[in-house]
Parts: C-alpha cells; structure tokens; sequence
C-alpha cells in the first residue's frame, strides 16, 4: 500500500538525528539496547550505532534457558557487523528462583516476568554505563498492545515507536540488516516455538493495512469492511487498539487538587533542553 | 536599493529564553560585522515551540530588558525575532518582532493558531487581531507566522496592504517521510510559490530545526522571488545559515507585468465575504 511507504534515506537521517539530539540534551552520549536477535532491536542498535558511533552503544542480550539459540546467535551477529560492545546477562537464575515460589504460573506470567528482568537489568545498565535506553517497540505492536508493559514497552527514547512492522522491515533492509534477521518469522522467543503472527492469528502485512486506515487515515470500521476488508478481523482489530489503551498512557491519577501531574501541570519532556 | 537578508534555521533551547537571547544577540552581532541588511530567525525562537504550561513565564512584555536588548543590537542589521507576548490585559500571543535601528518597529501577533491532532495552541495562546504591512527602512514588508500561511486570506491581506516582502516564520513539524522529503515541506513549497507569484512579493520563509520531545522540526527555509524563482534554501533538517539579495525593483517589474494586484476587484470580494459571513450568522 504506498501510504505506508517511507523514504529510508529520510527517515534514517531524522532517526539518527533523533537519538543523538534527545540523548544530547541530557548529556548522555551513550546507549544500551536489549537485542533479541529480531529485527526490531536489531534496527534500534544499527540507528543508535550510527547515531552515536559504535563504541558507545552496548548491546544487552539476556537469553533464558528456553531461548532459542538462533536468537543470541543472530543478535551476535548484527552486533559484529556493527562492531558494538555486547554483554551477556542470562536471566534463567533469576526468573526460575522467583517462580520457585509459583510453579504453577501461566506461560503469560512466566513470559511478562522476562520482559520486565530484562526491562530491570537494561536500567541497571542505564545507570552503570551513563547511557540510555533505546526502545524497540515498533508501532504495531504498541498499537495492538501486543507488548509487556513496563517490559519490553519500557525505554528512554524510541527511535521506531512510528514505524509500523512493514516500515521496519523496508527500514532493516535499507541498513542493510543481515537477510536472516529480516526474514525470520518475528517472535518475543518467551517460550518454544513461539511467533508474532502465531499468536496473534493474522500477519502483520494484513494488521499494518488496516491499523494504517484506521489510525493513520482515521477511516471507521465500517467503511474498511465496505472496501471489502473481512469484518471480523478488522472489528478485532479495533478491539485490540481500545483495550489496550492503557498500556500506552501513564498510570492514572485521581485527581483531587487543582493542578495535578499530567492533567493541568503540562511541561514538554525536554524542559529547558 | 537591494539588500541582503540571512535566514537563521536554528534549534532554540526549550523554555531558557536567556540561553538562547544570547545566541540571538552573538547571530545579530555577526550579521552586523558580515554586512547583512536583515535577520530572520524562526517562529518562537526566544523560547522554543512546546511550552506549554512554561507559556507564561517566558511571555515577555513591550519594554522587558530582553526585547530591549535585542532591540539595541539592531543599529546596523535589523531582525525578525519570534517571541510569546504578555499584553497588558495579560493575554499571551505567539508574536514576530521587526527590530531596526535600536527600537522595536511592528509585532504580528499570530492570528491562526492551530488546535487540531498534534497541535494545542489555542489552549495556551491568544488569537491576533490584525494583519498590517508596515514601512520598514528596507521598504514595506508583513510578517506572517506559521499556521497563519495555511489561511490565503492573510498573505492577500499583507499583500494589499502594501508589502512587498512577505516574512513567514515558522516551526512546522515533519511529517510523512516521502520521496526525498516530507510531505508538509512539500505542500508549503506550494503554497509559498503560491503567494510570491501570486502575490507579486518576495516570500522569506525562516523554519526552525531541531527536535522536541520527538517531533522534528524540517528547516527548509526560503526565499522566493516574486515571479515565483527561488533564490536560496537551507538544507532539510539541520541548522543552517542561508542568506539571499531582494531587490525591489523586481517586485515593481513584477507587478507592472502581471498586474494581479492591481487588478483585484477588492469591493466585489468584500461584498461576497460579508454576504457570506452574514449569511452564516443567520444560522
């Protein structure tokens, strides 16, 4: 669809230019990032490599034991090719000693406890480093809420939270972003076998057409199932935006004063930056 | 007698209006010492775009010591300087100065402020109540800020009233990264064509850069000649220093043979526009 084609060349140069400057301003020159192996993180670290100059980005891979090894294996890899600094952070110690105490958990706790270790050990690293944490959450996903707050969603600055899926991979592709990593299916690798579009039951192609419509061209449902686009999951994929609207605003505060935080005391992030 | 005018793309520091008064006076001193006849610096450019709740303490009044200062750098090189104005019934407008020769000459308080998807100025902001050209030393010009170009009326306003140079100063944020550049740059390269060529005048056109909270700001500053050629235009998306030669007697070769102008049937176009106000106030 061309309304979701992007100039790369633009785009890279005003995401590179972003990290450096929003990094900058609070005197950070540096940056970590948890790499997965997949294409998302891998096309953060390759802007923020570009943006700041390899030796001052880290790469944090944090495998669990039931990670697939392909997924350290290619994060290694686009490391190399970008000849960034990578620390190995292996999380199966920790996440196995607290759900000792839960052996029943759900492979959902079990999966949301892993993005939020990794979430705590990238902030740890945040402070340990002086450097910032750059996101890797693609629009998609932070639109479906297909994410863990406070986990994966969690970061500093985001170079590619406006990117849908599709526009990340044609991004990659013009970083020149090893094929493998651009052609595996995507997963969050929480447990074997696991992928995006698995669980979801749709690809993302089809969730970037009509998250694009309907967001971006604020079309209504209706009219996109009147072009001829199947009713049941363009219905699903609204329902999926509405209840996960939470997960992409701070937590609520009841208002009692006259001017409370985020309702009538309004300042820009980058105050006097 | 033509005359050079430099168009300062710059990033101003967010709500730090004496970091960057600074800057404007060390910009103004070396358009001075260059020999330039104008500076133009972007909408907002003494506190920077997203204020928001900061709205009213980097609001400057007629007579504040920062307007004077800049004021008093102007005794060779006027310039353009945009700035959030304390009125005396305390409104606060997104205002343009026209500084020369030590005083402050003429604001424009903007007149359209957007409040719609990423913009929220109304909520912060006074609307402006007129558009004036004015008698400058180098001639007549309007200032225009941002939003405001977006509405014809206002460059026909300007340009009617007598001005032969049109300032636009904005802080236009990018977006929709398409062929080679972003769609909002390209619909104003429209429109300030548009104007110049329509219009007769020359159109200066001053975009900030920089980033905000994650908006980008894409620069692109210009100056279009008024049969409708640019003369100058600063790189996409960083801070540049372009500048360019007006002569005035292209703006009256211009209007002598294509005499648009001229020709406007101004009492059949106020005619209508009250016929349709009125009309609509009878809803």
């Amino acid at each position: 669809m061309s309304g979701l084609n992007i100039d790369c060349a633009l785009v890279r140069c005003t995401l590179t230019g972003f990290i450096r400057e929003e990094l900058g301003k609070f005197g950070f020159t540096r940056a970590v990032i948890g790499m997965s192996g997949g294409i998302d993180s891998t096309v953060s670290a390759y802007l923020a490599a570009e943006a700041l100059g390899a030796p001052n980005v880290t790469g944090l891979l944090m495998p669990y034991r039931t990670s697939n090894p392909e997924s350290r294996a290619d994060a290694e890899l686009a490391a190399g090719e970008l000849g960034i600094e990578t620390l190995v952070v292996d999380i199966s110690p920790m996440v196995d000693a607290y759900f000792e105490g839960f052996p029943d958990a759900s492979k959902e706790r079990r999966g949301n406890k892993m993005a939020r270790e990794r979430m705590t050990i990238l902030y740890d690293h945040s402070m340990a480093l002086r450097a910032m944490v750059v996101g890797t959450s693609n629009k998609t996903e932070i639109l479906l809420g297909y994410t863990t707050l406070w986990g994966d969603m969690a970061s500093a600055v985001n170079p590619i939270g406006d990117l849908y899926k599709c526009q990340v991979r044609a991004l990659a592709r013009h970083l020149n972003v090893p094929a493998r990593i651009v052609e595996k299916a995507p997963s969050a690798d929480l447990w074997t076998g696991q992928t995006d579009e698995g669980e979801l039951g749709f690809t993302y192609d089809d969730a970037d057409r009509v998250l694009y419509e309907l967001i971006d061209r604020r079309r209504d449902c209706e009219s996109l199932i009147a072009d001829g686009l199947n009713p049941e999951f363009v219905r699903r994929v609204y329902r999926m935006i509405r209840d996960s609207q939470y997960k992409r605003r701070m937590p609520v505060i009841a208002k009692l004063s006259h001017r409370s935080v985020d309702r009538d005391f309004r300042y820009s992030r980058d105050w006097g930056r | 007698m033509p005359f050079t005018v430099r168009l300062a793309q710059l990033s101003p520091v967010l709500g730090d209006v004496q970091a960057n008064l600074e800057r404007h006076l060390e910009l103004i001193g070396q358009a001075q010492a260059d020999g330039v006849d104008l500076i133009v610096l972007p909408e907002m450019s003494l506190c920077g775009y997203h204020v928001r709740d900061l709205a009213a303490e980097v609001a400057l009044r007629r007579g504040s010591r920062e307007l004077g200062a800049i004021a008093a750098a102007t005794q060779g090189t006027a310039a353009v300087v945009g700035f959030v104005e304390e009125l005396p019934g305390f409104e606060l407008c997104v205002a343009a100065g026209y500084f020369e020769a030590g005083s402050l000459l003429h604001v424009h308080h903007k007149v359209y402020l957007p409040t719609y998807g990423m913009f929220d100025e109304q909520r912060y902001f006074a609307n402006g109540t007129r558009i004036r050209a004015f008698e400058s030393r180098l001639g007549p010009m309007a200032m225009l800020v941002c939003e405001d170009i977006w509405h014809p009326s206002a460059p026909m306003i300007a340009a009617h009233d007598g001005a032969h140079v049109l300032i636009v100063l904005a802080n236009s944020p990018a977006r929709g990264p398409r062929d080679g550049t972003w769609e909002t740059e390209q619909a104003y390269d429209g429109m300030l064509r548009t104007y110049a060529e329509l219009f007769g005048s020359y159109v200066v056109f001053v975009n900030r850069v920089g980033y905000e909270d994650g908006v980008h700001f894409w620069g692109g500053s210009r100056v279009i000649a008024p049969d409708g050629q640019e003369l100058v235009r600063a790189p996409i998306g960083e801070e540049a220093f372009v500048e360019a030669t007006l002569d005035p007697d292209d703006v009256r070769r211009v209007r002598i043979a294509t005499p648009l102008l001229a020709d406007e049937n101004l009492d059949l176009t106020i005619r209508e526009l009250t016929r349709i106000r009125d009309e609509r106030t009878e809803h």
